[in-house]
Parts: C-alpha cells; structure tokens; sequence
C-alpha cells in the first residue's frame, strides 16, 4: 500500500513521516518518531493510554489516523517536561504516588495538562468526570485526583 | 561472597539497629520521574526498529481440531513474510512458577479464542489485514461450556475436609447460616497488554517480554521452544501491571521466539486487548456455599465452605476459595468440598489472591449474614471467633493483628454510628449503609537471591532477576541496601527484570519484598561482615550512615573503606518456620455506601482499610498496593464480569468498554492504616506480603454495606443495579 507523506508538528518540533494510511497516530509516534512514551492500553478508545493533543485538543491517538496529523500539531508526554525540569503535574504524580506500574502515567498526565491549560481551578468533581475515561488497575484513583489538584495549586500560585 | 538463610528459625530484627533510617520511610518510587516523562521502556517498544510484528489469530470454535489452515491469500499481501504453526506453539498461558511449557500444538483448540497462528509482517497493518485472510477450518467436537452441565466434574480428595461432628454441629447451633454465593469470571486485565520481543543471536534467545516471575518464565520459554534455558535470556525492566495474568510466560512469548528464528529476524507480538482477555488467564467463576453454624453468644461451632470452580481439562491450578476460611475463624466442626468442571473456557489461573478475592466475598458476607440473624454487630461477631490457634492444625500464628486492625478500623471509620437496622437511613433518593469484612491473606516465603555490589565510589548497585510491576520492588530493595549499607536512597543503584541477574523470588503470591528483600538483606550483612574485618572490628560495633563507617570515635568513608568494588549474593529459602507457624497477613475494611432507591445505583462514599502485614518498608508504595487492592474489590463486588456465551463459551466483553474495572468516577477518597507490627517468623526482614492483601475482603465490605443500606441481599456477584432493583422501595 503507498504510503503518504505526512508533515506535522510535535511537541513544538516540525516532523516529517511516511505513514501506511491505515496507521493509527498512535503508531506513527511509536514507530516512525520513537516516541514510545504514549502506550496502547485497548486500540479502541475506551482507556485513554495513548492519550495526546491534536491542536490542542485531547484525543486518543488510537483513535486518530497517522495522515489526521498533517498540518496540525500534536502534544505527546516526550513535551511535557522542560528539558530536564518536570512539570508541576509530574512532580506531584510522583510526589502523591499516583502512578505504579507507570503504564496508564503518560496518557494521564497528558489529559490532566489538557484540564489545566483550560480550567486552572478544576473542582474535585471536575477532574474525575475529565479522567473518568483514563483507566488505571494499580494505582487507586483518588491519589490521582489530589495530585491534579495539587499541581494546579501550585501553577495557579505561581502564575 | 554469598550469605545463605534458610528459614529455619525465627530471626531477631537486625534492621531496627541500623542508624540510616531509610526502610520504612514514605519515600517516592525511585522510577518514578522516567514513568512520567514516558521512558520507562516496556516490552513492547524495547525492539531497534528493524523488528517483524506478528499478530496471533484466534481459534472461532470452542473445542476441537484445526483441520487446514490455507495462508494463501494471506501470504499474497505486500509485506507478509511468514505464516507460523509450530507444534511448539502454546495454546494458553503457563500457570505461575510453572517452570516448563503449557499444553502445546495450536492444532488442538480447547477454547473459543485460543491462538492457532502466527502472521508475520513487515507492519502491523499488514499483519493484521493478513490474519482476516486465513482460511482455517476446523474438525468441530462437543464442547463444555456450563459449569452446570459440564460433563466432567473432578471432586479431588485432597481438597475435601471433614473435622468433628459438621452435621450436627449444625443441627444443633442456636443459630445458622446456609447460603450460596456465586462469583463470575474475572479477568486482571493489566493496563499493558502482553506484550514479547524475540532476538536471537546464533542460539541464544534475548526475549524482552511483559512477565512476573522471569526465572520460571526462562525454564517455562525454554522448556516450550526445545532448548537449553542457559540460550534464553529474558528482559522485562519495566512491567505494567500484571495481578497473575503475566505469571507464567503465554503465546506471545513462544510465537515470537518460533517466529524470529524462522525468519532470521526480530520479531514483535503484542496482544491486542481483546486477546488479553480472551488469551490470557482468566480466574475462574465460582458457585460457593457457606455454612456456619453459632451458639447464642456468636461463638461459632461448625463452619464449612464447598465450592465449585472450573478450569480446562488438564490444568493442575483451581481457585483455592477457602484458604483463608481454614485459619480465620473458630469452631469445632469444619467441612470442605471443592468440585472442579472442566470446561472448554480461556484458562484459568492465579488472579490477585486466588482463593482470597472471591472466596472471602462469600465467608465474610456470611459472617454479615450470621450477625444480623443474631442481632450482633459485624466487628463483635468476629472479634469473638477469633481462634487461639490454626483451628485445624494446631499450629500457632506467627503473628497476627485481625483483632487491632478491627478495633481500630471501627473506631477510625466511626463504625459506631452504623444503624443496626437496615434500610433505615435515606439521604433524599439514597439509602446510606455501612459494611465491614476482615482481611486475611496467607503469607509466603519464596526461595530468592540477590547480588549487591559496593562500589569504590561509596555507592551500591542491587541486582536481581526479581520484577517490579508496579508494586515499588525498586524503591524497596534500594532502601533495604540502603538501610544496612549506610546510604542514602540515591546513593544505591537497583537493576531488576533481567534473567542475566541472580534469580529472585518473582513478583506474586505477595511474597516478592519478604523473599527478595531479604535477599539484599543477607547480602549486606555478608558485605558489613567484610567491612567490619576491614576495620578490625565485629560487624555490631560498626555503625554505617551517609557513607561513613564509625568505630567507637573513628569515622572512615566508604569510598576510603572500598578500594576495590566488593560484591555478596544473599540467598533466601523457606524452612522449618513455614510448616511450624501459621503465617498470614490481617486486616478490616471498613465501606459505606449509598444505593440509589430508585435506579439501584450503588455508589461507594468512602472505604477504609487498616492492615498488620509486619514491618512496612516504605508506607509510599505499601499504602498504594492496599489501595489498588481495595479498588479490586470494589470492582469484583460491583461491576467485573466476565460473560462467556452460552453457545460457545467466546469472552463477549472482551473490551475495556464493557469488561468494568473501576474508574475515576467509581473510587471515592479512599484511606489506609497500618499496624506496627513485626513478624520475626516470616524472613529476617519481618515483612509480610501486602499486594493481596487489600483484595482480601474488601469486596465484602462494600456488599455487607450495600445490605446495611437497602436490607437486599445479594449473593449473585457482582452486585449490579439490576440485582436490586426488584427489592428496593423506589
């Protein structure tokens, strides 16, 4: 199957890449830019592991088509530090020991940044209605929840 | 150097007179920061790129043979590269610390999504497009697919057990509770999917997979492929998730493998989630039966605890409901029965706490059930059944905090503002209620070792084949060297999840931080014995914190004290303290829920869950596995199962949109407790196994309230909106 020429940009960067037209995002990013950090929990949209922003707005990559990312720019967690300093959101992750296993992490924190970047004040309730659609089987949920409150305290402070 | 324990004896606590401070601390997980920027490397993105990707095809009959396979048209496709039957091949997964190869040859189907092909691509998309593309055909045979129906039942005699007089015990008992409680299967469902990349170099097999236990899994691979298990190294740095379904190694692992070699090529199989679910262990439904039989007072005379489980024909493993009901609670007369049917369903296995998670739904709904009959409160009836000893064997416990953690549980949740009617509190719509359960899950001491090397620099290096999958093995182990060495958490460099290490315990059974930890811990002491001689001194008359070695007034750096890197493996077995004592970890949970008088929407409010599992090592990662365990329990009381269709047995919500695990929305603010407590029977570090132990019960918790709240009681897990609807008052 010819492949198309993508042009896109992720995390700031302009990125070019040939992609099978049957290939999800999510793919792309793992297997044509190495960027591995987004995981595939189902392929079907219903876990919220792959988690990125498409011009801004949250999607599951598993969920989008590699040649949707042209001309458009993608938000993945390889941007979510800045070099070697974490953001709040992943600090307080760590911090409130709202991860285990790590797999669920990144899709989470990417969604929890999209929340943020619109409601710098989310209610409890707000963020677990936003999260709802991000599934975790270790972690217990609710230290995910004070993490994002916590880091949106702290932006909001130093804002 | 190596340093050998078998536990033989109980130990003295060698670790409460080091001076650094570091085990027990709520210290963050020390992977933490490359999970959250995304490069904690999993199995599936371990490859270079130039990997093949394979993609199993799944048998579409429930029993049988596969009579043809024609790949014709499949093999046409741009990038197709091979299609792989081998008898070698697994048809499901090896049951944990297997140590040799599940049932081979995909020829034979015992199960409805069982694999019975390999297609290898360039990609995935043309993989993928290729296994629609098979032509298979089959030689269709009966199959079982009804526990109830199933044509064979096995009642093995080793899982029967008949103590005093059980009939009449019950006959005579001023009170008693008879009752049938069924569970449906379940499925771990780890956020990764399984997930296997095969490299070989000459003969020797690199195999980078999602896996718990890699020592058994390199026996298992090896075993399964016809090689030696020296050719096969197994990788797994980083694991996510596993609850038993990654114990043993699966399809993924031996595909990959048969498949790279034939085609000279890594080769990169990841299941999708739908083959999670259907390829991957699954834990068994049950059907149990309760009967407990009392005196006036509560004080129970006869318990008894029958079940009916199934797996597939031949598989040893069967879901062991009443291993908690042997030890945590009295009465004179006990009665077990297990039946297993065979049945041609996705294999059965270990799921987080097999026996415990589902079968103390049912002991600890009836202990609920006894209590309302006797007019008693839930804590009070257990407190008083609490037995001096094994109430079967005699053995005396080796520790055992059931009744603190009741106690206090009650006293932290305010138990005491429970209506003891039930029904009686409405908030608006809602019905309020609260449940509570006790927690009991046996602990294990599993053979393991560990290499802990002091570098010239001052800092250490622990390395162990043991995984973390997720648990905080690497935060743990760190802090054990750290504590006995001196150092500080960043000063000591864990490697774990590579078979090249000296073999650990694995990560299951809840045994993984007694066993492995005390592996580090023997070989630190073999490495302060060594630098003790050193200093010319007896290793209890040094004192090592922050790198530095003290000697009545002398202080010596440890990079002064190191010249050259010195390296110990410490070496752990089980022995005499495991069939002399009794040991298990214990705890109460506490829930309280409010069902919906009109939809029959249960909502959980709150939960807590105070356990006594001997010396926690970090409260950070400790408190974390309770909470997911109890986040287990609220799915297995609410929301997971796992439908198999009549007609067939095919997994019909093989999908994370309609196979239930709790989200965001259905987990309330959550709170644990732990008890001090040491277990110096255990293992020298006087831990006992957490990762279960918060499944244990809770489940039951949160039905007990549910009954508290509404007065229905339902048996029939899980405990959906449906199930209550045709009781409440609207």
């Amino acid at each position: 199957m010819s492949k198309i020429h993508v042009s896109t940009t992720v995390n700031g960067d302009p990125v070019e890449f040939l992609a099978d037209p049957r290939e999800s995002l999510l793919d792309c990013l793992r297997n044509h830019l190495d960027l591995t950090g987004t995981k595939e929990g189902c392929g079907t949209g219903d876990c919220g592991a792959c988690s990125v922003t498409l011009d801004g707005t949250l999607v599951c990559s598993c969920l989008v088509l590699g040649v949707e990312a042209d001309g458009k720019s993608v938000g993945t967690i390889e941007g979510m530090a800045t070099g070697a300093e974490l953001h709040p959101l992943q600090r307080k992750f760590i911090e409130h020991a709202a991860l285990q296993c790590g797999f669920c992490t990144p899709g989470i924190l990417v969604a929890a940044k999209a929340l943020l970047e619109q409601n710098d004040n989310p209610s409890e309730s707000e963020i677990r209605y936003w999260l709802a659609g991000n599934l975790c089987r270790c972690t217990g949920y609710d230290k995910i929840v004070r993490a994002v409150m916590d880091a949106a305290a702290e932006i909001r402070g130093a804002a | 150097m190596n340093k050998h324990l078998k536990m033989d004896e109980r130990q003295s606590d060698v670790l409460a007179d080091m001076a650094q401070g570091t085990v027990g601390r709520e210290l963050a997980r020390s992977e933490g920061p490359l999970k959250v920027s995304g490069r904690a490397v999993y199995a599936a993105e371990s490859g270079d790129g130039t990997e093949a990707v394979g993609v199993l095809v799944r048998a579409t009959i429930a029993n049988g043979r596969v009579a043809s396979i024609d790949a014709g048209d499949a093999l046409a496709l741009e990038g197709v590269l091979r299609v792989i039957t081998d008898s070698r091949m697994v048809r499901r997964p090896a049951q944990g610390t297997a140590n040799g190869a599940p049932a081979q040859d995909t020829s034979q189907v015992d199960h409805f999504g069982q694999p019975v092909a390999l297609v290898v691509a360039d990609t995935f998309e043309q993989a993928r497009h290729a296994a629609h593309l098979l032509d298979i055909r089959y030689g269709v045979e009966t199959a079982d697919i009804d526990p109830e129906t199933a044509r064979e039942v096995e009642t093995p005699e080793g899982k029967r057990l008949e103590q005093g007089a059980f009939d009449t015990a019950m006959d005579d008992a001023a009170a008693s509770i008879d009752a049938i409680y069924t569970t449906p299967s379940q499925s771990a469902a780890p956020m990764e999917p399984h997930a296997a990349l095969a490299r070989w170099d000459g003969d020797r097999l690199t195999l980078h997979g999602a896996y718990q236990m890699l020592k058994y899994n390199r026996n298992e691979l090896a075993d399964a492929l016809g090689i030696h298990p020296d050719n096969v190294r197994i990788v797994s740095r980083y694991v996510g998730g596993g609850f038993g379904s990654k114990l043993g190694i699966g399809p993924e692992a031996v595909a990959a493998a048969i498949a790279a070699r034939a085609i000279g090529r890594p080769v990169r199989v990841v299941m999708s989630r739908a083959q999670v679910f259907e390829m991957t262990s699954r834990r068994s439904e049950t059907w149990q039966r309760v009967r407990l039989a009392a005196d006036r007072d509560g004080r129970l005379t006869a318990i008894g605890h029958d079940a009916r489980v199934s797996n597939l024909p031949g598989e040893a493993f069967s879901e062991p409901v009443q291993i908690a009901t042997h030890f945590l609670y009295g009465g004179a007369s006990r009665h077990y029965e297990t039946r297993i049917a065979r049945l041609n369903r996705t294999c059965a296995g270990s799921m987080r706490a097999p026996g415990e998670a589902v079968g103390m739904l049912a002991l600890e709904n009836a202990m609920d059930e006894l209590a309302h009959h006797l007019g008693l409160d839930p804590v009070e009836l257990r407190l008083r059944n609490i037995p001096e000893r094994h109430p079967e064997n005699g053995k005396p416990f080796s520790s055992r905090g059931l009744a603190d953690c009741l106690t206090t549980g009650a006293d932290l949740f305010g138990w005491n503002r429970r209506n003891t009617r039930p029904g009686a509190k409405r908030e608006g719509e809602w019905l309020v209620g609260l449940g509570m359960a006790s927690a009991a899950r046996s602990n294990i001491l599993s053979e393991a070792q560990a290499r802990v090397r002091l570098n010239t620099d001052g800092t250490a290096t622990v390395e162990t084949d043991m995984t973390d999958i997720g648990t905080g093995t690497y935060s743990i182990l760190g802090q054990v060297a750290g504590e006995m060495l001196g150092l500080a958490p960043e000063d000591v460099t864990v490697e774990l999840g590579d078979t090249a290490f000296p073999p650990g315990s694995g990560s299951g059974g809840s045994w993984g931080a007694g066993s492995v930890g005390s592996a580090v811990f023997l070989a630190c002491q073999d490495l302060r014995a060594a630098l003790a001689a050193r200093l010319g001194c007896d290793p209890g008359e040094m004192t090592l914190k922050d790198g530095v070695a003290t000697v009545s007034n002398r202080q010596t750096r440890l990079s002064d004290l190191v010249d050259e890197a010195m390296e110990a493996t410490g070496h752990i077995e089980p022995g005499d303290t495991k069939q002399e004592m009794q040991q298990a970890a214990f705890g109460a949970h506490f829930a309280e829920v409010a069902v919906n008088s009109v939809t029959g929407e249960t909502r959980v409010r709150r939960m807590l869950g105070v356990f006594a599992a001997g010396r926690i090592l970090n409260l950070k990662t400790a408190r974390s596995q309770c909470f997911g365990g109890m986040i287990f329990g609220i799915g297995a009381a609410l929301t997971e199962n796992l439908v198999h269709d009549p007609r067939d047995g095919h997994v019909v919500n093989r999908d994370l949109a309609e196979y239930h695990i709790p989200v965001n929305l259905d987990v309330p603010r959550l709170d644990v407790a732990f008890l001090e407590e040491r277990d110096p029977w255990a293992n020298p570090i006087q831990t006992k196994g957490i990762g279960e132990l918060g499944i244990s019960g809770a489940g039951a918790a949160v039905t007990n309230a549910i009954f508290n709240a509404t007065g229905i009681r339902v048996r029939d897990y899980p405990v959906t909106l449906d199930k209550l609807l045709p009781g409440l008052p609207g």
